[in-house]
């Protein structure tokens, strides 16, 4: 849970006096709440959990990581489809598999 | 080797390797507190690939797996009721209560849905103006920060219909705590990276030098774990304990001030109980008296619960790195992702749940004995 994700800021504006931005993860784009990096600007880079910008980083190191979280996953488990996931491990669908690649005997 | 290869910088982390070898030598035991470097550190056989005599002590840094017990089943309660639109991020969903999961209240009939931001369940009860929408608000020091400002956003907005359901956990209280333990074998910390992130590092100094432990602020990929690891092993040998700094593009000194501030206007720090390890004093927070009209177990009242946790788990030893996971006699048998007995088993930053993905058809290495 705290993963925290790095991103790209592509757009920011003001939504009931907060400000708000539109951060890239490699491709996925998220609404992104800016109030906790008050100077942080169009084009730069920053480190984004649960929605929340929380420090900046520098280009080099973001993209880096967020390289190896593609490689790793660690994407789709931030960004994907938690029931999905959730039912999988419950094994409530017999098409899904756990997130290990194993297929479970109990 | 058979992990090194996955390195992002294969001949980076050689190197940190050969080093950390070139400066052991004795046996050390240091813990990881935050669960995400667990989930690294096994998914990479981290533990595998540094020298023998150093053990890696699994930490309590697991927001799902330490909430107690009596905060799921009010969840779980809460979560039943018609009138509620129940929000959480997705890696709550199977963490067992005393008798069932969220993911049973959705399949019951209940309204839970899964939200990326806490802001999100404040869209959500704006759209939903008849109904009450309660978002869950666990974790630590990192996940405080954005549950605070949703309230105060409520607050602000005056969005009546909506309120927090908080057990936030703080992580000083818990190195505390665990240095406490007549059965502490701990002898430095791998501290939390995003914490820090915003907390600043100014809580450690006081701890490193009370306790003579080695505090080394660590990331979460590999080659930032094995930094740490390398950082904390020099000044272990070298009979150092200070505070240093191994994440430092993602770790100020000061922390994140705005954050701070806002977790000092929203939260108060109060008594926690964690799930499997007991009450800790001043480690956790909840919502200040002026934003009471938004905390959920207020606003609920629920009562007359009656929990039950299973005979046969052993999280809480392995929470507070007593055991590992699989010297539980439930591990990979009765307990499993699918049937988890404790919520170590379900999250993805739950040691069981890392041993049980990575570790359970490859033979163990021998255990470091204690170095007490």
């Amino acid at each position: 849970m705290c993963l925290a994700v790095p991103g790209k800021v592509i757009s920011i504006w003001d939504q009931d006096q907060t400000r708000m931005a539109t951060v890239d993860f490699g491709g996925v784009q998220k609404t992104v709440c800016l109030e906790f990096v008050p100077d942080i600007a169009i084009g730069d880079y920053t480190v984004v959990h649960v929605g929340f910008a929380l420090q900046r980083l520098d280009e080099a190191s973001a993209l880096a990581t967020l390289a190896l979280f593609r490689e790793l996953g660690e994407l789709d488990l931030e960004f994907g489809d938690a029931w999905q996931r959730a039912a999988a491990e419950a094994g409530a669908s017999p098409h899904k598999q756990d997130r290990g690649g194993t297929t479970e005997v109990a | 080797m058979k992990y090194i290869d996955e390195f992002n910088d294969p001949e980076l982390a050689q190197r940190l390797l050969d080093d950390i070898r070139a400066t052991v030598t004795q046996p050390w035991a240091m813990m990881e507190v935050c669960g995400g470097q667990t989930h690294s550190i096994i998914r990479h056989g981290i533990d595998q690939l540094i020298p023998a005599e150093l053990e890696l002590i699994h930490g309590p840094g697991c927001p799902v797996c330490v909430t107690p017990l009596e905060m799921i089943d009010k969840a779980l309660e809460i979560a039943s009721r018609p009138e509620v639109i129940f929000c959480s991020f997705g890696d709550m969903l199977r963490v067992p209560g005393s008798n069932r999961d969220l993911f049973r209240v959705k399949s019951e009939g209940g309204d839970v849905r899964v939200v990326y931001s806490p802001l999100d369940a404040l869209t959500i009860a704006r759209e939903n103006p008849d109904r009450q929408v309660v978002f869950f608000g666990i974790g630590f020091e990192t996940t405080a920060p954005p549950n605070a400002m949703t309230v105060y956003q409520a607050k602000r907005l005056g969005i009546a219909n909506f309120s927090l359901l908080v057990s936030h956990v703080k992580v000083p209280p818990a190195i505390e705590a665990i240095m406490q333990s007549p059965s502490c074998r701990v002898q430095a910390f791998l501290a939390a990276g995003h914490v820090c992130s915003v907390m600043g590092t100014a809580e450690y100094p006081s701890l490193a030098e009370k306790y003579q432990v080695p505090i080394v602020v660590t990331g979460f990929e590999p080659l930032d774990i094995l930094e740490g690891i390398r950082r904390t092993v020099q000044q272990l040998e070298a009979g150092e304990h200070t505070v240093d700094n191994a994440y430092g593009r993602a770790v100020p000194a000061e922390g994140n001030p705005a954050a701070q501030r806002l977790l000092a206007d929203v939260f108060e720090v109060t008594d926690r109980s964690w799930r499997g390890i007991g009450m800790i004093p001043d480690s956790g927070w909840r919502l200040a008296p002026k934003y009471r009209d938004y905390d959920a177990e207020y606003r609920f009242m629920v009562s007359e619960l009656t929990t039950a946790e299973s005979t046969e788990c052993r999280s809480g030893e392995v929470l507070q790195g007593l055991i590992k996971p699989h010297e539980c006699a439930a591990f990979g048998t009765v307990c499993t992702p699918r049937n988890p007995l404790g919520a170590t088993m379900v999250s993805s930053e739950g040691a069981c749940a890392a041993y049980y993905l990575y570790r359970r058809l490859q033979p163990a290495r021998g255990e470091v004995t204690n170095v007490g």
